[in-house]
């Protein structure tokens, strides 16, 4: 359902760093959006209070509160994999969108960047900060040439893996290395994470390496991962090339740096900044579907 | 000292997996079956057969290796009835299915690698690892990087995972022996658990930080047949076990068994001589992952540039291991800032 001003109800569950800088980015950037509540189960959180001062509706209901309001559309799940797990049967059951930032993978990847549909599932994945870093590059290429393989190395400042990272570092690379082969079209896929804690703070940097059937086709690829970097700073300024992709027989090397826009992470914080602008694009995608819909 | 009274050391021999780096991870199975055969028929107590940066190694980022993690397992236990077989694993690039495939295949220690100051990566990975049978040791990384409250601080949380071992390791050849002594000795007076010492021979300190490693309470010390490993490679074991019993420690080690496999098997295999040449005292010298070596090297082949240059910037940028990637990108920008030089203009005779 349509606001007066014709914006679409969202939901933030989870009221941690994730959920808190998506609702700043959504308050500070959508048109499309509007948060009809944020939640989470700690009452005391600092994401509630900072919601509350922005006279957004909070409640430490968690996932009851959002199923209670027949008002909102889509619901963006910045929890944990294993909380999403226990919501998702729920939110499809009432009729909402989930748009799933935890490494749960109950619904098909998606990075918006290639495509965002809702879908039967009504469940979509935000796959990995390294996913969403890496895959549209793989994709790049992929479009132009088949990809035999594909390897991605993710660097992250230590400051910015929470401990859910830090204990789940496997999660991480196998859900990587699917969304290379599911979404970026690669034949078989890896995944690196490395962790630097030098200071100040590094910028979050991937290394994409693809191996191409043949020849590559230097100038189409070369122009092909231009137009994706314009495409992903579309929804992720901070996302940046650091030179002309880099060609070694039948391989490719493309490297890029994240800069986050600071909304309320700090800008080292690439690898969470491009999940929750992935989020919000891929929000607004949903509501502009859902719109369409209903017209 | 009377034999009785001589301390023990454990020695682990690393030729099968950061001696791989030498060969840039181009052992073949038969090359293992002769190494294990001749470490196991010496007596060393724990060889190491992995790729050089671990289970799930072999890629483009470090080097694709000749033979899967299985198949480099698989060659190894045949040959082995005293020996104990170790793997190592590197949170981030391998997997904890790596390991439980590792178990199968006869492995029974498992060497967990995180930097320096990021221990807590490894929890999953140690206490899989125990829960599946295999010993856990603990590697600190690029040790040189902090002091010792920090290394002591994440030693503690890879003991409170189950480590038995946790060690100082100098990946850059960058410590010193007063150095080794104050961080060794830290450790052994804040665990409980065994503490080890892995050395790289980048500043020609292998062996006497080894020695003063052991002198500061570390009782496991890593060594690799004729000193292979990245960079100028790692303290040879046959010197180490020639050295140790010197010095008075007992081994269990067979001198001459060791000495025969890196002179008869293992340096006739080399393609290019294990020696602190200015690229590995570079790595020392800037406190560089020392694996970087030869990946420099294959970079500045392509585009004309010092591998000093390249490795002293990485030094300065404080890159950490298993960022190789980072050597495209420094010799990217050196290369840039070369040809944006002006040629020096030419003057009249």
């Amino acid at each position: 359902m349509a606001d007066a001003d014709g914006k679409t109800r969202a939901a933030i569950l989870g009221t941690g760093n994730i959920g808190t800088d998506l609702l700043m980015k959504i308050l500070r950037r959508s048109a499309a959006l509007e948060v009809a509540l944020f939640a989470g189960i700690d009452p005391g959180s600092a994401g509630i209070a900072r919601a509350h001062e922005r006279g957004v509706p909070t409640s430490s209901g968690g996932i009851d509160a959002v199923l209670a309001d027949g008002s909102i559309e889509i619901v963006f799940d910045a929890t944990s994999a294993a909380a999403h797990r226990k919501h998702a049967p729920l939110l499809r059951d009432a009729g909402k969108v989930a748009i799933d930032l935890t490494p749960a993978a109950v619904g098909p990847f998606v990075v918006p960047a290639i495509r965002c549909d809702v879908g039967a599932e009504r469940n979509l994945n935000l796959v990995s900060c390294g996913g969403q870093g890496t895959i549209p590059m793989v994709y790049a290429v992929s479009r132009i040439q088949p990809v035999a393989y594909a390897e991605t190395v993710t660097t992250i400042a230590s400051r910015s893996a929470g401990p859910g990272t830090r204990q789940n570092i496997d999660e991480f690379t196998s859900t990587t290395a699917g969304g290379l082969v599911r979404v970026g079209g690669a034949g078989r896929g890896k995944s690196i994470i490395i962790l630097n804690p030098a200071e100040p703070p590094i910028l979050k940097q991937n290394t994409i390496y693809t191996t191409v059937d043949g020849e590559p086709d230097r100038d189409a690829i070369t122009r092909s991962v231009h137009e994706m970097i314009a495409t992903v700073q579309q929804y992720v300024p901070g996302y940046r090339l650091k030179f002309d992709p880099v060609f070694d027989g039948n391989q490719v090397t493309i490297m890029v740096e994240i800069e986050g826009a600071g909304d309320f992470l700090p800008t080292y914080a690439g690898n969470l900044d491009i999940m929750t602008s992935a989020a919000l694009a891929a929000g607004e995608a949903v509501a502009a579907q859902i719109r369409k819909a209903s017209t | 000292m009377s034999a009785k009274e001589q301390k023990h050391i454990r020695v682990i021999d690393t030729t099968l997996r950061d001696g791989s780096h030498s060969v840039s991870h181009q052992f073949s199975a038969d090359d293992i079956r002769r190494i294990t055969g001749a470490l196991d028929r010496a007596r060393v107590d724990t060889v190491e057969v992995t790729h050089g940066d671990g289970l799930g190694g072999s890629s483009i980022q470090y080097g694709p290796s000749r033979l899967s993690d299985r198949e480099m397992l698989q060659a190894a236990p045949p040959e082995m009835s005293h020996s104990k077989l170790a793997v190592l694993l590197l949170p981030g690039i391998g997997v904890q299915e790596d390991l439980e495939m590792a178990y199968e295949e006869g492995a029974r220690v498992a060497r967990i690698a995180t930097h320096v100051t990021e221990a807590d990566i490894s929890e999953q990975h140690m206490k899989l690892a125990r829960q599946i049978g295999l010993e856990v040791i603990g590697f600190l990384m690029l040790s040189h990087m902090e002091g010792a409250d920090k290394i002591v601080e994440q030693a503690r949380l890879m003991e409170s995972y189950g480590a038995n071992v946790v060690y100082v390791v100098d990946s850059a050849g960058a410590m010193v022996p007063d150095e080794v002594r104050q961080k060794v000795g830290a450790l052994r007076g804040a665990l409980g658990c065994h503490v080890g010492f892995h050395a790289h021979n980048n500043l020609g300190l292998a062996i006497g930080n080894s020695l003063a490693a052991i002198e500061s309470g570390a009782t496991v010390v890593d060594g690799s047949l004729a000193g292979l490993g990245a960079g100028a490679g790692n303290a040879a074991t046959e010197v180490l076990v020639a050295a140790l019993e010197k010095s008075g420690y007992e081994t269990g080690v067979d001198l001459y068994g060791v000495m025969d496999a890196a002179e008869e098997i293992v340096r006739p295999m080399l393609k290019r001589p294990q020696m602190i040449d200015k690229g590995a005292l570079s790595l020392g010298y800037a406190g560089v992952y020392s694996s970087f070596l030869l990946h420099t090297f294959r970079v500045v082949e392509k585009l004309g540039l010092d591998p000093r240059d390249i490795l002293i910037e990485l030094g300065r940028r404080r890159v950490v291991g298993g960022q190789e990637d980072m050597i495209m990108e420094v010799a990217m920008e050196l290369k840039r800032r070369r040809d944006q030089r002006p040629e020096p203009e030419e003057t009249a005779p």
